[in-house]
């Protein structure tokens, strides 16, 4: 059976629009007071205050590269991260260690490693995908920049985020 | 020429209304983003000066600076004039608000006139011909739309308006607001009587149709001013800005001005009217006439009174505002038409039947 709602009949009084003003002012007022009194708390105060302290683990924020304990560069530019990122961020030009070189088993290293930070999704594909735990994404959140050349982070701007990061898997290692 | 008559003007208009409601005007847009964001849980302008006061300066430097732009399409001369229509008039109607008792002998008003209700509310009737010529000028659909809006509205209320102030000038007897901040001075407000002769079943039966007067007044005060519940000529939803769509940087500023200067001047009014002007409550202070002479400090307590309260009515404007959902037009001007012109007329007839039982 079809369930009829009925159109409620308004009072005298709550056709004089009055009470309703009333009631309206209660709840904007018991806003305001709280707010005033300090019961409340609202919004943090953004350049004072930050949520750095607050970041879960699991953050995800600019991608970075890091060296591992030897400061080698653990990315082997298999480009894989580029191949999986979905907006193309990162353009790799990959080159061969010269076999002079304490690391020539490694065989490839990148030339250049560039990361557009305007086409950045933070989805973190590309640190699930790298084979060499090599591409991490830290908890840098403000990425800005007064030009599009300054958006994209180069090799060593990447590293600089990154930094070296110890207790990772060592694949190329003597010790291994 | 009595020179003393024309330096006293002087000093009272510079004082009145450039040093006090100018300032009143930038301090309500910042109490309005302060106020309205508490409400909403937020924090809103705390960044420039102490609390974020110095805001409006801000907000003013950036209004000077921007680029003045006048699209080609307009007509230029009533393009430029109607922000200074708004404006003008608004600032114009000061003149007759007493905001004091007497200083030093100079009584506080800057033109104490005998017809005060009628001189405000014909130069503030002058206010519709900013926005009409704006509408107008622009040469473009949403100001046009806007700016008819605005006309009948504001031409609508202007009636409820006048009429619900007619029972209190009958209560009064007298048009001078001067007179009638006395005269509530000595025997209690028109909305609480709860001193002198107002403390009587004459003044309690008279603050009825007083406060039917002063939810009229208020309403149409609204109304007048195209504040929120009534802002149609400008509601963004649907006319983007309304009849301002078209103005840029300081002419845009005018008319963002001249509404919170009409909202200063009417809540002045208001106060004026039914909260007993400068004076304190249970008739402290009192001065013993209109013409008596009072100590200086009294004079400056009293201006005090008026401008704090001023500031409470402000304050409860931008409440309302951020409380109430905005009209439909129909229903805007049916409650305009249908209810508080009736009841307006109604109220005065009540009025009269009272004061003839009364006498």
């Amino acid at each position: 059976m079809a369930i009829v709602c009925e159109r409620p009949k308004l009072k005298w009084w709550e056709h004089l629009y009055l009470p309703a003003l009333a009631k309206g002012m209660r709840v904007t007022l018991g806003h305001f007071f709280k707010i005033v009194s300090g019961k409340k708390k609202v919004t943090m105060q953004y350049p004072e205050e930050k949520w750095d302290d607050h970041m879960p683990e699991h953050y995800r924020g600019a991608p970075a590269l890091v060296t591992d304990e030897q400061d080698r560069e653990r990315c082997v530019a298999c480009q894989l991260c580029e191949f999986i990122c979905p907006p193309r961020a990162i353009t790799i030009h990959p080159e061969e260690i010269p076999s002079d070189d304490k690391w020539a088993k490694v065989e490839k290293r990148p030339q250049s490693f560039d990361i557009d930070m305007i086409r950045c999704i933070y989805c973190g594909l590309c640190e699930e995908v790298c084979p060499e735990q090599a591409i991490f994404l830290r908890k840098d959140y403000a990425i800005t920049g007064t030009s599009r050349a300054e958006m994209v982070h180069d090799k060593s701007k990447l590293y600089e985020i990154g930094g070296k990061r110890v207790g990772l898997v060592n694949k190329w290692n003597e010790l291994k | 020429m009595d020179w003393q008559l024309i330096i006293a003007s002087v000093i009272k208009i510079v004082g009145f209304v450039f040093l006090t409601t100018l300032p009143l005007v930038a301090l309500s847009v910042w109490a309005e983003r302060r106020v309205s964001a508490a409400i909403q849980d937020r924090v809103g302008p705390n960044r420039v000066g102490p609390l974020g006061l110095l805001q409006p300066v801000a907000d003013g430097i950036k209004f000077l600076l921007k680029e003045d732009f006048t699209p080609s399409h307009v007509r230029k001369g009533y393009f430029w004039l109607a922000p200074a229509l708004t404006m003008v008039p608004a600032l114009m109607t000061c003149a007759v608000l007493p905001f004091g008792s007497k200083i030093f002998g100079e009584k506080m008003v800057i033109a104490d006139l005998d017809v005060g209700p009628l001189f405000v509310f014909a130069i503030a009737s002058l206010t519709v011909y900013g926005i009409v010529l704006a509408g107008w000028a622009s040469n473009s659909k949403y100001p046009f739309l806007g700016g008819v809006r605005s006309t009948s509205q504001m031409i609508s209320y202007e009636i409820s308006l006048g009429l619900s102030v007619v029972p209190l000038i009958m209560i009064y007897g007298d048009l001078n607001l001067g007179r009638i901040v006395q005269n509530q001075a000595e025997h209690g407000w028109a909305l609480l009587p709860l001193w002198g002769e107002g403390l009587s079943l004459k003044g309690f039966i008279l603050a009825i149709p007083v406060f039917i007067s002063f939810i009229i007044f208020t309403t149409s005060m609204f109304a007048e001013t195209n504040r929120l519940p009534f802002d149609l000529p400008e509601c963004e939803t649907e006319l983007v800005a309304g009849y301002h769509t078209e103005y840029s940087s300081m002419k845009f500023a005018l008319f963002f001005l001249g509404e919170y200067a009409a909202m200063i001047i009417g809540s002045g009014l208001a106060v004026t009217l039914f909260f007993g002007g400068w004076s304190l409550p249970f008739g402290w202070l009192t001065p013993e006439s209109v013409d008596a002479e009072v100590p200086w400090w009294h004079g400056l307590i009293h201006i005090g009174t008026f401008f704090a309260k001023v500031i409470a009515f402000i304050l409860f404007f931008i409440v309302v505002r951020w409380t109430l959902p905005r009209f439909r037009y129909d229903q805007l001007m049916r409650l305009g038409w249908v209810f508080f012109f009736e009841i307006a007329l109604f109220n005065v007839v009540l009025t009269a039947i009272l004061l003839i039982i009364f006498k």
